[in-house]
């Protein structure tokens, strides 16, 4: 059996609103789960679930082989990491971090080498002796990192943790938390609406939507084969362009046609009627000659690329270009699609087709 | 030519005994979209709300639309200025909440004239839905839109925005980013935005200036401030993963590390030591002199980043997923010269 499994587990709020429907999810020992989705999809509540901090209204919670769900948070084995985690005020840096070390009763010794080594993963050395309050918000966050990964639970639950982060510490955040968590191998739940994140720090990525799982795969599945339309929008940044056309005959087998006499031929035997065409920025070229024709509306210069935005007769497209290739607002550009990057769905549905 | 929108000249502030902003100097052209770039703390809003007028210069002077503005009230500067936490009122309609600014005393605007910008401000943000909706009961998103909604429509000169997007889900961020850069070239406003994310600086910017520590770094356009930062601390905040950057000595035939391996060709006019930096994307994968063993590789979206070990310094690669690489894997990483940018120590 897997060590963490949620069995149809469910959350209606008292006002009726099913937060988490069904969510049936088994965690291997040692994985890195991340729940990834916007605000209010139920993420935040399925991890405060397996917490302890909510009771489910339906399904159950095993945790190694035993059955969690009733039992109080001191009584599950798991280590939380919250956005906004208060430390301890009169206590330094260092007495913060091993707190965690002294309640567990690890020996005064050992505490110290492992407040140390710690410390230094996270650049924190020159702050030991300090106490929060003189800290930056940023410094009491790796703090606070620091102090809940410092000991190993049964499974770490993190919500958020870099939440309030500057953009540039959040790479290495991302480093120490993956390096930390292969190197002790505690099972880890991460909730977060940040789909870069997800990326870097997953085994498996569960997309949630509404309270419900729309894939569970890891992450260069879910990047390079997205289950639905929320997932391909969702996923990548920009997410994945979507085209609304319909499934007809083409020259030689089907073809997807869109406005603006879009046509994309597709294997044969696809099924015929309304679908959705989407396709990645990065297989999206912007070549003179190409068959569709798009007006840049922006421009977006990322450093090692570019995202041109164009509107074209079947609406928003955005391709991505070299460093080097400016397009200026306005000019009107050929695109053309790279075929293995072309994935259709369902309209009805949102359902993958192809 | 015309007078810039915004000049800060020599503009001061500390608070007690810390330097909050020392000796700023920027100037914002009419209808620039500037983006002031900085970790927390840099000095960032204190530097918008000096633009206001929330906070007076100690020493320095600004102008606005050509004129000396250092002692002007806020409302006598025809600005607007947008936060990180948008403030609504809560019981308010949207459309009630759009209409304050309008009835300020002083603002004699006819009631057609008040519905007529109401309508203009709602589609331009995408929010005429929700118009008659109260503002408890919109998404974070719907929020930042009525509140950017309240700054438009009072048609101000010059926008100041306070990291408008930090509070939104990364999802909007990312349209958000999108719709209000297009919207700025509309209104051709000059906006002066300021955020902590380089990817929101390079993508929305005309010119980015780095901030830090209270002193503007460097001020150029994206590409510049990207690929030629003028120091080390500049070229830090700019770019994920973040440049190469290298504490070397001049050798023989190169750059070489502090393990005494040569990495890299030095040009002829190279001094005995340096910091050299290199972007990620500039490293090729084959053509050096001097194995590298990969030691991480991790997939973000459509590009692969390598950390490889190479002559005793950790540097980051990136490549294109097609490429197939796993840990242990030896390469010969190759930076062309022209690639390598290069501060005097």
């Amino acid at each position: 059996m897997s060590f963490l499994v949620l069995d149809a587990l469910e959350k209606t709020w008292p006002d009726g609103t099913r937060a988490v429907r069904s969510v049936q999810l088994e965690i291997e020992r040692g994985e890195f789960i991340v729940l990834l989705g916007p605000s209010g999809c139920g993420k935040t509540t399925t991890l405060r679930m397996i917490a302890g901090l909510e009771q489910p209204t339906g399904g159950r919670i095993r945790l190694d082989a035993r059955d969690v769900t009733t039992l109080p948070p001191s009584q599950r084995d798991v280590g939380m990491v919250f956005q906004f985690y208060a430390l301890y005020p009169h206590m330094s840096v260092a007495e913060n971090i091993a707190f965690p070390l002294e309640c567990a009763g690890v020996a005064k010794r050992e505490r110290r080498g492992i407040v140390e080594r710690t410390a230094e993963q996270l650049e924190l050395t020159a702050l030991l002796e300090r106490r929060p309050r003189e800290l930056s918000g940023g410094d009491q966050q790796r703090v606070s990192l620091a102090r809940a990964m410092v000991r190993d639970p049964a499974v770490w639950l993190m919500d958020e943790p870099l939440g309030t982060l500057d953009a540039s510490r959040r790479g290495e955040m991302c480093e120490f938390i993956r390096t930390r968590q292969l190197e002790r191998q505690v099972t880890t739940v991460y909730v977060t609406h940040d789909q870069e994140e997800a990326m870097r720090l997953a085994d498996r990525v569960v997309v949630m939507s509404n309270g419900e799982l729309l894939q569970v795969a890891p992450p260069h599945e879910i990047y390079d084969e997205p289950a639905d339309l929320f997932v391909a929008r969702f996923v990548g940044s920009p997410g994945m362009n979507l085209i609304a056309g319909e499934v007809g005959a083409g020259s030689s087998g089907a073809a997807f046609h869109g406005r603006g006499a879009l046509a994309v031929e597709l294997p044969v035997g696809t099924r015929a009627g309304a679908a959705v065409l989407g396709v990645r920025p990065e297989f999206v070229r912007i070549a003179p000659h190409g068959s569709s024709r798009g007006r840049v509306v922006l421009d977006a210069f990322e450093g090692a690329h570019r995202y041109v935005h164009l509107d074209t007769a079947f609406g928003r497209v955005v391709a991505r270009t070299p460093a080097g290739a400016h397009a200026r607002a306005g000019d009107e550009l050929g695109i053309e699609f790279d075929r293995r990057g072309l994935r259709l769905f369902d309209a009805a549905s949102g359902k993958r087709l192809a | 030519m015309s007078s810039p929108a915004l000049a800060l000249r020599g503009v001061s502030k500390s608070f007690g005994s810390r330097a909050a902003l020392t000796n700023v100097d920027l100037r914002l052209e009419p209808a620039e979209f500037l983006v002031v770039l900085g970790p927390t703390g840099a000095g960032k809003t204190t530097l918008l709300r000096t633009v206001a007028g929330l906070e007076q210069p100690d020493a320095g002077a600004l102008d606005l639309f050509g004129a000396e503005a250092t002692h002007l009230a806020p409302a006598e500067r025809d600005v607007a200025l947008v936060f990180q936490n948008f403030s609504l009122y809560p019981s308010k309609t949207v459309r009630e909440n759009l209409e304050f600014p309008l009835r300020a005393p002083g603002r004699k605007l006819g009631a057609p004239e008040i519905a007529q910008r109401i309508e203009w401000a709602a589609k331009l943000l995408h929010i005429e839905r929700l118009l008659d909706r109260p503002a408890r009961k919109l998404s974070g998103g719907e929020m930042q839109r009525v509140a950017i909604g309240r700054a438009i429509v009072r048609r101000p000169k010059l926008f100041l925005m306070d990291e408008p997007l930090t509070n939104l889900d990364a999802k909007l961020r990312e349209e958000l980013r999108v719709e209000l850069r297009e919207l700025a070239r509309k209104l051709e406003t000059p906006v002066l935005w300021v955020t902590h994310d380089s990817a929101e600086a390079l993508s929305m910017a005309d010119r980015v200036a780095v901030l830090c520590d209270g002193a503007i770094l460097q001020v150029g356009s994206p590409e510049d401030v990207y690929f030629r930062p003028a120091s080390p601390i500049v070229a830090g905040q700019l770019g994920t993963p973040p440049m190469n950057i290298i504490d070397v000595k001049r050798a023989a035939n190169g750059w070489a590390t502090a393990s005494g391996v040569v990495i890299a060709r030095a040009p002829s006019d190279a001094p005995s030591t340096a910091k050299i930096g290199f972007r990620p994307e500039h490293v090729a994968l084959e053509g050096g002199e001097v194995e590298a063993v990969i030691e991480v590789v991790e997939d973000i979206g459509p590009v692969r980043v390598v950390v490889a070990q190479w002559g005793g310094a950790n540097v980051h690669i990136l490549v294109e997923r097609s490429r197939t690489l796993h840990p242990g894997d030896r390469i010969r990483p190759r930076v062309e010269l022209e690639h390598v940018v290069v501060w005097r120590n």
